[in-house]
């Protein structure tokens, strides 16, 4: 167990090391580099100079590859082209807004998914197992930015249930512990400000939820349909053993494995959806910063930290789904 | 009516009894793709998806025929209402309205089934010819250039895939149309590799293979011949999903300004992400109807390509 822990581990500093290299020469390849991304093309030849000495760029490439890795590894990653602060003050500013969201998004796509997705195969070809498949499968059709503007439209200019954009109310005086807003309401005892904080997740973690959610039932479904057609199933209910008992020990167990995966997957997925969702919300995190990142002038050191965070935190939320599997199922722990 | 006992079988089991005697005529048995193509065919899921793609061709073929008007043009009696805060709706001869430049948006909707097609398949095809490629060579030599390809892969897929090809079109110098194509068809190689590796490494040891290789058929005959065709089947169903997630992820780059900033191309997700969404509160429309037909044809091919897989699954063979 050890060994293949540390195995994996190797394989994912490698694959963060390859993908930090391709990262650093493709930045560098760039017509101009990143010179001319902090200038702009109308600069004067001397300024560019100047800044290519300033920044190093007139040194040989490995002795810049060397200093980049060794700024990545110390978590230096130079200053932001569009605001000029250090890259991790923007990043660490706009982090908590993401995760608040994700989490949220987390919990709609798994408290909701895996009931539905159980009670769509119980009820295998009836109403309501047509009904979910219908939905999930629009689900994984729309874009989820629609689906986003349309929620937009009917639940706030339309019936003014929720509130459109942002994490709370302009004028709430809330005061910042951790950055999750509504955990700060919680701690600092402002319970209004969480409220008001909770309100305005909605929609968002709605939106980003989605796509998880329709695919966590899909699986959910798939798989307890598969493990209700097991001999094991139809032995223990031949013993006498009773459905509830059934239900709980042999079929969810069984059945939750390949849900786990997914789920998994789904998490470090959501960076993805949350630049989407983040800025038909107005959000404010991670994903708004790619999206600010990428408008207009490209600001490549923000946009750097951001891939190599990106990947950190999708590849080893991968390495603990593998790892928690061979906890769940001592059939993975054997070989 | 000679025999009572026959006659009195409901009409059911007489059936059942006729199909079993023509079955029995048969010498050999069915084999696997003509089975599941049978399958197909009774699947109600598979043919609505089916009818779709097929409608979806029709209509981007025979695009110039079937709509009203160029979907560049713009119509002075559209422009002539134009603001920004009012958009025309249907008239006379504009059964949709007008889009923000006073272009018929009906024929824009029609031609969009042109691009949007242009755009699924060119991304689709281009992934999964460098994918097959790399994925073929990495099962079926082995060694280290197996190595080196699935680390590769590893990299690719270190970030979620619409994250991916945000980062390839933002590494771009300037985003056109070919930067959205290569990018949506990028984030697919790894995938479309894997799969062909993954089928190549485990025909190795077949017995179909093994045969080849002791009647002495050379390796590359025996790659090309025997092992790619078996592959096959795969691919496509990845390739039929694949076409789905490629306009939705082309339509999530255009929102986020990432798109083709040719503003005379008709392509649905451009038409939703840039213009629906700007417009949304003035003509939610100009959103509705782009949004609806990528939600309608990416439905198609994933209905179809469910199916397909389903289809092929030996354990729903019956």
């Amino acid at each position: 167990m050890v060994r293949v822990i540390l195995r994996r581990l190797i394989q994912l500093v490698v694959t963060l090391i390859a993908l930090t290299t391709l990262v650093f020469f493709w930045l560098r390849s760039l017509p101009g580099g990143p010179v001319d991304a902090l200038l702009g093309e109308r600069a004067t030849p001397q300024t560019r100079e100047l800044l290519t000495r300033a920044l190093g760029y007139d040194q040989p490439i490995w002795v810049q590859y060397g200093r980049f890795l060794k700024n990545v590894v110390t978590g230096n990653f130079g200053n932001s082209i569009r605001t000029g602060e250090p890259v991790t003050d923007v990043i660490s500013r706009a982090f908590p807004a993401t995760v608040e969201l994700s989490v949220a998004a987390i919990i709609i796509a798994v408290g909701l998914g895996v009931p539905l997705g159980y009670l769509a195969a119980r009820h295998r070809g009836r109403l309501l197992d047509n009904t979910t498949i219908i939905v999930t499968l629009v689900g994984i059709s729309i874009p989820i930015f629609f689906l986003g503007y349309l929620l937009k439209d009917w639940l706030t200019q339309g019936l003014h249930i929720f509130p459109p954009s942002g994490r709370i109310s302009t004028g709430m005086d809330n005061t910042d512990v951790t950055g999750f807003f509504v955990l700060d309401g919680l701690l600092t005892r402002e319970l209004d400000a969480s409220a008001d904080a909770l309100w305005h997740l909605v929609l968002p973690a709605l939106t980003l939820a989605t796509i998880p959610l329709a695919i966590i039932i899909r699986i959910t479904r798939a798989s307890v349909l598969d493990v209700l057609d097991e001999d094991y199933i139809r032995t223990a209910d031949a013993k006498g053993l009773r459905n509830p008992t059934i239900r709980k020990r042999h079929v969810l167990r069984n059945a939750l494995l390949p849900v786990v995966t997914i789920i998994g997957l789904q998490t470090g997925a959501l960076l993805a959806g949350a630049v989407l969702t983040e800025k038909v919300y107005n959000w404010g995190g991670l994903g708004t910063l790619i999206t600010d990142s990428i408008g207009g002038s490209r600001d490549y050191p923000v946009l750097q930290a951001l891939i190599l965070l990106a990947a950190a935190v999708f590849v080893v939320v991968n390495l603990v789904v593998d790892l928690s599997y061979a906890i769940i199922d001592p059939r993975v722990r054997v070989r | 009516m000679t025999s009572g006992g026959i006659s009195a079988l409901s009409d059911h089991k007489r059936r059942r009894i006729d199909e079993l005697i023509s079955r029995t005529s048969e010498t050999g048995g069915v084999s696997l793709l003509r089975d599941a193509g049978r399958r197909l065919v009774r699947n109600p899921t598979a043919v609505v998806g089916a009818v779709i793609i097929l409608l979806f061709l029709v209509i981007a073929i025979f695009a110039p025929l079937v709509a009203p008007h160029d979907p560049v043009q713009r119509f002075p009696e559209l422009t002539q209402n134009l603001t920004v805060d009012s958009i025309p709706g249907a008239t006379a001869g504009h059964p949709l309205g007008s889009d923000p430049l006073g272009r018929d948006f009906a024929s824009r909707m029609i031609f969009g089934a042109r691009q949007t097609l242009f755009v699924g398949v060119l991304a689709t095809l281009i992934g999964l010819l460098i994918g097959v490629l790399l994925g073929a060579i990495a099962g079926a030599v082995g060694g280290w250039l197996d190595v080196l390809i699935m680390r590769l892969t590893d990299v690719m897929l270190a970030l979620p895939s619409l994250l991916l090809a945000i980062t390839l079109v933002a590494l771009a110098s300037r985003s056109t149309q070919w930067t959205v194509i290569i990018a949506v068809a990028v984030v697919n190689v790894p995938i479309f590799a894997r799969l062909l590796r993954g089928s190549m490494l485990a025909q190795r040891e077949s017995d179909h293979v093994l045969a080849a290789r002791a009647l002495g058929v050379k390796r590359h005959t025996i790659v090309l011949r025997h092992m790619l065709p078996n592959s096959l089947t795969a691919v496509i169903v990845q390739a039929t999903l694949t076409f789905a997630v490629a306009i939705l992820d082309a339509a999530a780059l255009s929102f986020l300004g990432l798109g083709d900033p040719d503003i005379n191309r008709a392509e649905w997700g451009l038409m939703l992400g840039v213009d629906g969404v700007r417009y949304f509160e003035v003509r939610p429309e100009l959103a509705y109807f782009p949004a609806l037909a990528i939600i309608l044809v990416a439905l198609g091919f994933t209905l179809l390509g469910e199916s397909i897989r389903e289809a092929l699954d030996p354990k729903n063979r019956r």
